[in-house]
């Protein structure tokens, strides 16, 4: 009995002693499932990131553990108990869908782990823990931003199509109230199913309400099989245009959809045509690493979440804990890929540049070319709460 | 409205070709195969990998998918089903979830999990205007193609030697073994019939359905739906129901959003309360 316990007082004082010396991150991240490119562009955007600015911070060496949720809350609440609980990782990560990120936020707060979010786009979820980051974005920044847009160029009568889930409300009901307050009309609200939509039905329904526009929201990923079934109802033909957030035309998939998207019209905080020297030396790094692959805003909301865990470690001299962590990263600003971007020290949201842009062919592959620059855009949602 | 219509149809002459081989073993073979999906997704990868990866053209692939499911389903009958045909139901239901698992797995860790679309020729891209109806070209192929096949199944299964014999292996082996009927390759031949079906539509399904790693898990609901309401003594049962629920499906998404995806479950639910043994069914025999 004693020696077992003098055992286990050295087993403990040994993971003591190298927890002083590590830095953990937990990445939850969808590896496989529907919203699998989520998971492997952010991946590779933080092991890009890591061959680029080595593995110490602050003195101590960090390492990254990434697991796969499969965009499953319990799953990602179950992940997240075992990083917190066995491998005692300093920072939680990732975060494919908005409920993943809310199921794992309780859990950041009762453990005192700052929660970067890097991927789920509801405005809420910064909300729902004083321990909450986000390097990604909110579906109402660029909602807001398209809907201004749409209402100034000749679009008044639009149908929304969203996802049924938080994000896709959030961006329906930013685009609407923003829209009719432009004088806009919006004749119908459609919603589909997260999972597996068959987008036939809607987009029919859609069409034979005339509209000039169509406002779509679908999760990353799901973009390349809505705007199949837009073309084949003819939908471009009949003059109906397509605008949105971006997700729709995720750079992942952009280049497959066909010469049928040129001219579509998306808000978002990232194209992988952005004309700064910074991001063209980032997306060829990017492609180089991984085989050709183009980078999405998923990779860049990823690899700025990696900035902003190294930001926060040098700031604070390599102190872990939450509270020290959390007051370092607010009002953190730095320049990314995508442009300037900061952190809100009143909501922990981030605040960047929201491009329009318009779909192109540049060198023979199809690129969002961004065309005008909305400057540090804060949430709209939680800005209209003040 | 029209529109509405002639995609319901495609949909369920789609369901019907993925579902009948479904309907034949249970309801012919009495043998729970709840695996039958499996078939359908190894039918729509081997399309994709022809047709994406190997440059074969989509008419081209459609025969091959066909076979290749066709044979996995040899293979598997001889192999392991042959053991499971006189098991209880239940074992039967373990077995084949359980293969349904394994193919999840194996063509996740093969193909990835995200969604594949087959390139399909440009000549079936687009809508073209019948008559005031917006008419898919894609669609339209598919009602074709499965509406022959409806046609050659039925004639195969009620005007030949062949089915004539299945029937009389199925309703009674041992005198059909008796009579010098090979009931061991009757059986085999009908499951390569049902698994090369269920590849067939699969490829073809690829486009409207999605393809990825759980759509057996995905569409194992719709079939059993499509069984359960059309019966399985015949296969004109199984056709009608899935033309019902393929026009339902869409319309209730069409008409009703918020309960589009609902409207399927009501239309089973209301059959089988009305006619428990499913639309077009004669009195248990067994």
């Amino acid at each position: 009995m004693f020696i077992r316990m003098a055992a286990l007082a050295l087993a403990l004082a040994a993971g003591i002693a190298s927890a002083q010396d590590t830095v953990k991150i937990g990445f939850i991240l969808p590896m496989t499932g529907q919203q699998q490119s989520t998971g492997k562009q952010i991946a590779a955007a933080v092991r890009l990131f890591q061959q680029q600015n080595g593995d110490t911070v602050a003195g101590k060496k960090v390492e990254v553990i990434i697991k796969d949720d499969g965009a499953v809350p319990d799953n990602s609440k179950r992940l997240a108990q075992e990083l917190i609980v066995n491998d005692k990782v300093a920072f939680l990560a990732g975060f494919g869908v908005t409920p993943a990120a809310l199921a794992v936020a309780p859990l950041a707060t009762e453990a005192k782990i700052p929660l970067v979010v890097t991927a789920a786009g509801t405005s809420i979820i910064t909300e729902r823990s004083p321990y909450a980051v986000r390097t990604s974005f909110t579906l109402a920044q660029s909602s807001v931003i398209i809907a201004d847009w749409a209402a100034k160029n000749g679009i008044k009568k639009v149908v929304t199509m969203v996802s049924d889930y938080a994000p896709g409300v959030d961006a329906e009901n930013s685009f609407k109230d923003q829209f009719i307050k432009n004088g806009g009309q919006v004749v119908e609200s459609i919603r589909f199913p997260l999972a597996n939509p068959d987008f036939a039905p809607f987009l029919q329904r859609a069409a034979d309400a005339k509209p000039d526009a169509i406002f779509v929201f679908v999760p990353s990923g799901q973009g390349a099989a809505f705007v199949k079934q837009y073309i084949e109802r003819g939908l471009d033909k009949a003059g109906i245009k397509l605008i949105g957030p971006g997700d729709v035309t995720d750079d992942d998939l952009v280049n497959g959809m066909g010469d049928a998207v040129i001219g579509t019209v998306t808000a978002h905080f990232y194209s992988a045509a952005h004309p700064s020297p910074m991001n063209k030396a980032w997306v060829e790094a990017f492609k180089k690493a991984n085989n050709g692959m183009r980078p999405n805003f998923m990779a860049v909301s990823g690899y700025d979440g990696m900035q902003l865990i190294y930001d926060a470690l040098k700031k604070t001299g390599g102190k872990t804990d939450g509270d020290s962590l959390i007051a370092a990263m607010k009002g953190m600003k730095w320049e990314s890929p995508r442009g300037p971007m900061s952190i809100d020290p009143d909501t922990r949201d981030v605040v960047q540049n929201i491009y329009i842009r318009k779909v192109e062919k540049v060198g023979g592959e199809l690129y969002n070319v961004e065309f005008a620059t909305f400057e540090a855009v804060k949430d709209p949602v939680k800005a209209a709460k003040k | 409205m029209l529109t509405i219509l002639f995609d319901g149809i495609a949909y369920g002459m789609l369901l019907f070709v993925l579902a009948c081989g479904l309907s034949v073993t249970l309801g012919l073979m009495n043998l729970i195969n709840l695996a039958h999906g499996a078939f359908a997704m190894a039918g729509g990868y081997v399309t994709v990998i022809l047709v994406n990866r190997m440059g074969v053209p989509f008419f081209g692939a459609l025969p091959i998918a066909f076979l290749a499911a066709a044979a996995i389903g040899v293979l598997l009958e001889r192999t392991l089903y042959v053991h499971v045909y006189r098991k209880s139901h239940l074992d039967q239901v373990l077995f084949t979830i359980g293969l349904v698992f394994m193919a999840v797995a194996a063509v996740d860790y093969v193909m990835g999990s995200s969604q594949q679309f087959v390139k399909i020729p440009p000549a079936l891209q687009g809508q073209f205007n019948a008559f005031g109806v917006g008419v898919g070209k894609y669609r339209l192929l598919i009602i074709v193609v499965c509406g022959l096949l409806t046609l050659a199944l039925q004639i195969v299964l009620m005007k030949t030697r062949f089915g004539s014999r299945l029937r009389a292996a199925v309703d009674d082996q041992r005198v059909a073994r008796g009579l010098g009927i090979n009931v061991n390759l009757v059986f085999a031949a009908t499951f390569a019939m049902g698994s090369g079906l269920a590849g067939l539509g699969g490829a073809l399904g690829a486009e409207i359905l999605g393809l990825d790693p759980i759509f057996p898990l995905k569409y194992m609901i719709y079939f059993l739906i499509v069984v359960a309401v059309g019966g399985t003594s015949s296969i004109t049962g199984p056709f009608l129901a899935s033309i019902l629920l393929g026009i339902g499906d869409v319309a209730g998404k069409y008409y009703a959003p918020k309960l589009g995806a609902f409207v399927i479950y009501t239309i089973m639910i209301v059959v089988l309360i009305w006619r428990p043994q499913g639309l077009f069914s004669r009195p248990a025999a067994r």
